[in-house]
């Protein structure tokens, strides 16, 4: 199998942990998405918008560097942390096995 | 006043798509968008992305099917609103609508059609703890209209995205003290833009807060003061100015649409699939802004929305009278 797990902390501080799939090339974000947790998206997956943004709490040093748009956006939040992504992307990958990520982006409410 | 058939709040793909369909039934389309130009997301957040998923088309920028659209819906004279959001829908008579504009237009039509997409792109704001209290004119503001208004002022500005460097850049000579404060320790975006801003910090034209965060708005009945606090370090301080500007991007926000007593689900419109009806007779929603079983936002689908939900307009807005559905390769498109 070549599922991976994805930890994420939920807002209360506890964590749930998802097994998720590598082979069918979805970003952390789709899977967030269809694993229904609040998450925008407003553009889809283009690191435009910035709604997916989530703090990697652990295994940040273990995910691909982001590119100079991906930074370029997330210099413009608020909120941003020094381990913050766009969840967009990050395409599920063996590399992701056992990260811990907190949503911060814009929910739907 | 205006006054039209079918009121369409926003103007994406989806609305523009509509003002064709309501037009092969003689009906006229006004569209109010909040944005300042038609083209919805398309035009604002990926004007130049190719789209690979309208039939048809094996590939086209976003702008460009903007563009056609615009130029597809030309024949039925269309007219538009821009940069006013509507704020109330309300029913004037036994089937008619009024809509009125944040800045007090008002369209009164026969239907309505909401092709808002995601909602209005509002400013982001930072979380900290009374910033509403100097909003409108006190001291605090999410967007720079007139900058010779900070003339020989204090200000501080917020952010650390392309348009916190270039505002920055820009007020440094009109503005009497300009701090720039960010949370990072590094700016990321165009540069050019950064190298100037260091260029700035360094000769002393501006200061310069870097792993910095807002920690509270002070003043009475005006901004007086902003404290900070060094996300390192720890160590915190209050500078004096007139104005905050922060700047974090734009996020959408579903907005008024949520009183207008139509029935929502997660920030989106129930619709009826059987004509995108809401649960208000003679309004609709279409596009990304609808929600029902199976919904998939995706141009295409909002077309086809458009379409089912102009035939339905027309029956609401002519009871009684029969027509049937003609075909363009038969009749052609019949301008206004």
């Amino acid at each position: 199998m070549s599922d991976i797990k994805i930890h994420i902390q939920n807002p209360d501080g506890t964590l749930s942990t998802l097994e998720a799939p590598t082979e069918m090339g979805l970003s952390l974000m789709e899977f967030l998405k269809a694993s229904e947790y609040d998450i925008l998206a407003t553009c889809g997956g283009m690191a435009l918008c910035a709604t997916c943004h989530v703090q990697v709490i652990s295994g940040f040093d273990k995910l691909n560097e982001a590119t100079n748009d991906e930074y370029a956006m997330l210099d413009t939040l608020p909120n941003i942390t020094d381990t913050s992504r766009l969840s967009c992307q990050l395409r599920l990958a063996s590399n992701m096995d056992g990260i811990t990520v907190k949503i911060m982006g814009d929910g739907l409410s | 006043m205006i006054q039209t058939d079918i009121a369409i709040v926003g103007a994406g793909p989806v609305a523009l798509f509509a003002i064709f369909e309501a037009g092969l039934l003689k009906m006229r389309c006004h569209l109010v968008d909040y944005l300042p130009q038609a083209g919805g997301q398309l035009s604002e957040i990926y004007p130049k992305k190719p789209i690979y998923d309208i039939p048809g088309f094996p590939s086209i920028n976003a702008q460009e099917l903007v563009d056609n659209l615009l130029k597809q819906a030309e024949p039925f004279k269309p007219t538009f609103t821009f940069g006013e959001r509507i704020e109330s829908l309300e029913k004037k008579g036994e089937r008619d609508f009024v809509l009125t504009t944040n800045l007090g237009t008002v369209i009164q039509c026969k239907a309505v059609a909401i092709a808002g997409g995601l909602g209005c792109f509002e400013p982001r704001k930072p979380e900290v703890v009374g910033l509403d209290k100097f909003e409108n004119g006190k001291g605090i503001n999410y967007m720079i209209l007139d900058p010779e208004k900070y003339r020989g002022q204090k200000m501080i500005i917020a952010g650390g995205g392309d348009s916190a460097l270039d505002w920055t850049i820009f007020l440094s000579s009109i503005c009497s003290e300009l701090t720039l404060v960010h949370r990072s320790e590094a700016f990321r975006g165009a540069p050019d833009s950064v190298t100037k801003v260091m260029e700035l910090a360094k000769e002393g034209k501006i200061k310069l807060l870097l792993n910095t965060n807002l920690l509270s708005v002070n003043g009475n009945d005006k901004l007086e003061s902003v404290s900070l606090k060094n996300i390192k370090t720890n160590e915190e301080q209050t500078i004096h100015t007139d104005h905050l500007i922060p700047l974090f991007g734009l996020s959408p926000k579903l907005g008024p649409i949520e009183h207008w007593g139509l029935q929502i689900d997660k920030n989106a419109i129930e619709v009826n699939t059987d004509d995108y009806s809401t649960n208000v007779p003679g309004v609709y929603a279409i596009g990304d802004i609808n929600t029902y079983k199976n919904k998939l936002k995706l141009i295409l689908c909002g077309f086809h929305e458009a379409a089912l939900m102009s035939h339905s307009a027309y029956k609401y807005i002519n009871p009684g009278v029969k027509y049937t559905m003609k075909y363009t390769t038969v009749n052609g498109v019949n301008e206004f």
